[in-house]
């Protein structure tokens, strides 16, 4: 059983409210913050090697000192509860059921940050976590951990929920930080960074929901310790979102260094594939990581044992590997038919698109009718070099990640799975009423004897 | 036209405070949320000149908004809203038969509304719910682990409501 | 005041030096020629513009003097300031033509490609990228997207299909008059320009909309349907103009007036006045006075060698008079029966009927021999 920094309280009854998050040690960090002072909270944070939870896994301390302190103007930290990648919930488990330890994360966070404002940006959707967070920073409020001088420090900090409207696109630094001006989620130009100049041209940092609560074990044990758990660069614990063919979907907090088959196959996390189907493939961090079949992602394509972790699920780059992400792990069973979990894919970065820059707003349309296509029996042999040439000139030429996000679930999908569109292409009838099948997606890879 | 109460004035002057002094427009999402449940579930033109009005801007700036994000609705929407998530995850276990199933027993398509104005039909982009596939959004809360079962009885529950607040 | 820096910056092996703060595409323009980058919805003048048509993409193979290190992807040259040292490759990249020939595809994807009935033929900027960037033909095979047409009033025409999103007007609003009435409403491929409800743009500047729109999305009513800009010859004027500064573009046919626009600089911008500000001009201006007595002629305006609308112009008395018949001269003065003069049985085109006078397109109605 892995250590647990973050959901160890989870099942403690009424942890939602101050009372039982306080009895059970919370707001610790807060008092022990205070009295470090802004500097050392960075420091400490740094030597955590925290690492963005959101997706791009950036260094959270180097992120926090780039923020610019210019005299007189505000600074901001804002909260980015904009959860909208497919198969990603972890941070609406924290905050549904651990609405105090965001609260605590925010806070000590402000303080570091000197953000006397601080934003949540939560995704419309989750309307009644914007009552639970309201209600849990009315209680802090009533015990002087909101407010004006906290606990008698001279800092105030206000905390607002922001709701949102819809659109996974906000999920981007800039087009949160637009959104929450109340305009519409187009991404900003880079530079200026928010650093420098984000909401309302004055300096901002956005954070993830899990990046800004891991802060709280970091303060409690020190970035040391902290640093001490995982592997490499992936330190501390990590929110796994699993979802998808398997008995137990649901929110786990791993240590990054259990095994990709432990993690799927374990009584204590996935829990296997149920009815006894096989694995078939596996999207380990959100729907924008690439795609991996089974014998990839059980085992490198060293033949060596594939982690759950930023490097290892990344071993072997693009071409064999693919990315931790936000955590959103979606497994297939050999049932699944993957032209069609692309098509979806495709059909929902079309959908979220703010149409700003031309390689996305029209690429990702043309993507999904050709996936379709493929799908319906109806396509053609080149609609597969086609698919792959559009990606190709999406990725990397768009104003935000979102491109690069659209194109490759499909990138990976046709180059580890070309064999399955084209059966769709050969036998349309077929693909209508059945699926491919597991094929040789878990079958051993070779690998060459290193000299 | 219609104008928020007392009440719900209250409420915008506390989504209004959040934000710097001049910053008001920020407000403009959590706002038009409150008018759209104010107002009948959608947003008219006329509550989106109303909203640029207590905000003190254009009222371009209004649609513009309101266009983007897919949670406000410019048409009207039947009493109850089934929004049924259709990505990956949610298609991996299963929610075209949830649509399918929906469709036939209230006999309207995605994006259409019965004919007695009491459920509209929506499908859905990723809701965040992925473990908990197939699902769909009613109102303001999550409903979960769909089966036909469940939507049946969901549809009974709108009826009986429905019919409690007649 | 300090000094300005000057930053050393070599841009497809040309090396200038630019003040501190300049875009590598502004650095680029300087050098001029091929080696500046193509650009849909940057607008120099327009604050605020540029970075999402993606054309203007360029490689920095290094970042500058004191960090080397090559930008891992290709930037938009409009937006990225240039650095001491930084060295450019634009068309010498096989990388940015790749792209650039992609983003050509993907603005052409959607695009009706109705230019035989569009206005803006011959000053297209589509059309210009279209043919120095793309590739023929398209891998497209599905319909085209279109739109529900809105009206936006008696002088600018919207045809939203051929839009490619560039933003342009939605700053011109916001930057030239007190309140935008007009905006881009959806969002990702259904994205439009729009009003939302039918509402008729009025503001005395709206008219530079027109000006800079890069396609033929939005076309002037008063000359559309009129005739094609290469026929006509354009021509500096000026009048004493309360609202604007009244310096314009007449573009003529014999001593007819068919339209009027800002002047325009060789990057398609409205050319700057004596005091560094755009010379916008009003809706008066463009719209109104269409006779050439309302003008002080200036002289011929230049245009690019390489636009078709240079072709064959400024021969003679420029813009004074009607084009010579040229029938007779490329047929050797013969006569051919089958080749029929027009005006003999329609009135279309005829000399005497002043097309630019006629309220919104030709009809038949509009002339003599069709009326009761």
């Amino acid at each position: 059983m892995s250590q647990k920094l973050l959901l160890d309280k989870a099942h403690v009854e009424g942890i939602r409210t101050y009372d039982v998050y306080r009895r059970e040690g919370g707001y610790r960090a807060v008092e022990k913050a205070i009295k470090m002072g802004p500097e050392a909270i960075v420091e400490e944070v740094k030597k955590s090697g925290l690492r963005g939870r959101g997706g791009a896994g950036f260094p959270a301390g180097m992120k926090w000192s780039f923020i610019a302190k210019p005299e007189g103007v505000p600074r901001h930290l804002v909260c980015n509860a904009d959860e909208s990648e497919p198969g990603t919930f972890k941070d609406r488990y924290l905050m549904e059921f651990l609405p105090h330890l965001l609260i605590e994360g925010l806070i000590v966070s402000s303080f570091a940050l000197g953000s006397n404002a601080t934003y949540i940006y939560i995704r419309g959707e989750y309307a009644w976590i914007v009552d639970i967070l309201e209600h849990a920073i009315e209680e802090a409020r009533a015990h002087n951990f909101v407010g004006k001088n906290i606990l008698g420090s001279g800092f105030d900090c206000e905390i607002y929920v922001h709701r949102g409207a819809g659109a996974y696109i906000c999920g981007e630094e800039t087009a949160l930080i637009e959104s929450l001006e109340g305009k519409r989620g187009n991404p900003r130009i880079k530079p200026p960074f928010p650093a420098i100049q984000g909401v309302w041209l004055r300096p901002t940092v956005v954070n993830n929901v899990e990046t800004l609560a891991a802060v709280v074990p970091i303060i409690n044990m020190g970035g040391e310790e902290y640093a001490k758990i995982g592997v490499g660069k992936s330190t501390g614990t990590k929110l796994m979102s699993a979802c998808g063919n398997i008995n137990k979907p649901g929110v786990y907090e791993i240590d990054m260094t259990i095994s990709v088959e432990e993690f799927i196959y374990s009584d204590e996390y996935c829990g296997g594939i149920p009815n006894g189907k096989r694995l078939k493939a596996c999207i380990p961090g959100g729907s924008s990581v690439p795609i991996l079949p089974a014998n990839l992602l059980l085992k490198t394509a060293k033949g060596e044992t594939r982690y759950m972790n930023y490097e290892s699920l990344s071993d072997g780059g693009f071409a064999t590997g693919s990315m931790m992400g936000s955590g959103g792990f979606i497994v297939l069973d050999e049932d699944q038919c993957v032209v069609k979990n692309t098509y979806t894919f495709a059909r929902f970065y079309r959908h979220e698109s703010c149409g700003q820059c031309s390689p996305c707003r029209e690429g990702t349309g043309w993507m999904e009718k050709l996936l379709l296509r493929l799908e319906n029996g109806a396509g053609k042999l080149s609609d597969i070099d086609l698919l792959w040439d559009i990606q190709r000139k999406i990725e990397g030429n768009t104003i935000c990640p979102l491109g690069d996000a659209a194109a490759w679930p499909v990138a990976a999908a046709i180059r580890h799975f070309r064999d399955e569109f084209e059966w769709h292409v050969f036998h349309p009838d077929e693909a209508v009423k059945r699926n491919y099948g597991l094929a040789h997606y878990a079958d051993a890879i070779h690998v060459p004897a290193t000299v | 036209m219609a104008k928020f109460n007392d009440t719900q004035l209250t409420e915008f002057n506390r989504l209004v405070s959040h934000y710097p002094e001049g910053k008001q427009k920020s407000a403009l999402l959590p706002v038009l949320h409150l008018a759209q449940d104010t107002f009948g579930g959608w947003l008219s033109t006329e509550t989106m000149d109303y909203v640029a009005e207590l905000l003190h801007i254009a009222p371009i700036e209004v649609y513009e908004v309101a266009t983007f994000y897919s949670m406000y609705n410019l048409k009207p929407v039947g009493k109850y809203m089934f929004e049924v998530c259709q990505t990956g995850p949610c298609m991996l276990n299963g929610c075209d038969n949830i649509i399918a199933y929906i469709t036939d027993k209230l006999g309207i398509k995605a994006g259409e509304t019965t004919p007695d104005g009491m459920f509209t039909l929506k499908t859905v982009e990723c809701l965040g719910a992925c473990g908990y596939a197939p699902m769909m959004q009613l109102g303001k809360t999550y409903r979960e682990h769909l089966t036909k079962e469940k939507v049946d009885s969901i549809i009974d529950e709108c009826r009986k409501n429905a019919a409690a607040n007649n | 005041m300090a000094e300005q820096q000057l930053f050393k910056v070599t841009i497809d092996n040309i090396t200038i030096e630019v003040p501190s703060g300049t875009t590598i595409l502004n650095a680029a323009r300087k050098i001029g020629g091929d080696v500046a980058p193509p650009a849909m919805c940057y607008y120099s003048k327009l604050q605020g513009s540029g970075g999402k048509c993606r054309t203007c993409l360029v490689e920095v193979s290094k970042g500058s003097e004191k960090d080397p290190r090559p930008m891992p992807k290709l930037v938009a040259s409009c937006r990225t300031t240039v650095m001491d040292g930084m060295e450019v490759k634009n068309i010498t990249s096989p990388k940015v033509l790749d792209a650039r020939a992609g983003v050509v595809e993907f603005l052409l994807l959607n695009h009706p490609l109705d230019c035989p009935i569009c206005d803006q033929a011959g000053e297209c900027h589509l059309q210009d990228l279209s043919y120095d960037h793309g590739k023929e033909g398209t891998r497209y095979e599905f319909q085209r997207r279109t739109f529900k047409k809105h009206d936006i009033g008696p002088y600018i025409q919207l045809h939203m299909t051929r839009c490619i999103l560039c933003y342009r007007c939605v700053y011109v609003a916001d930057q030239l008059t007190n309140k935008r009435e007009h905006g881009i409403l959806d969002r990702g491929d259904h994205s439009e320009i729009a009003t939302m409800i039918e509402k008729s743009l009025e503001n005395d500047f709206i008219g530079n909309v027109i000006d800079v729109c890069p396609v033929g999305a939005l076309t002037d009513r008063t000359f559309r349907f009129k005739n094609r800009v290469w026929f006509l010859k354009p021509m500096d004027a000026h009048r004493n103009c309360p609202t604007c500064s009244g310096k314009v573009t007449l573009w003529n046919r014999g001593d007819e007036v068919f339209r009027v626009t800002a002047r325009k600089d060789e990057w398609g911008e409205v050319e700057s006045l004596e005091d560094g500000k755009p010379a916008w001009i009003c809706n008066t201006c463009r719209f109104d006075k269409k006779h050439t007595n309302d003008w002080v002629i200036e002289g011929p305006r230049m245009i690019n060698r390489q636009s078709v609308i240079s072709a064959g112009h400024y021969q003679g008395n420029v813009g004074l008079n009607k084009p010579t018949e040229i029938f007779e001269a490329v047929h050797s003065g013969r006569h051919p029966k089958v080749m029929l003069d027009i005006h003999s049985v329609s009135e279309v085109n005829k000399p005497d009927i002043e097309l630019s006078l006629i309220e919104g397109p030709a009809h038949s109605t509009d002339f003599n021999s069709n009326k009761d």
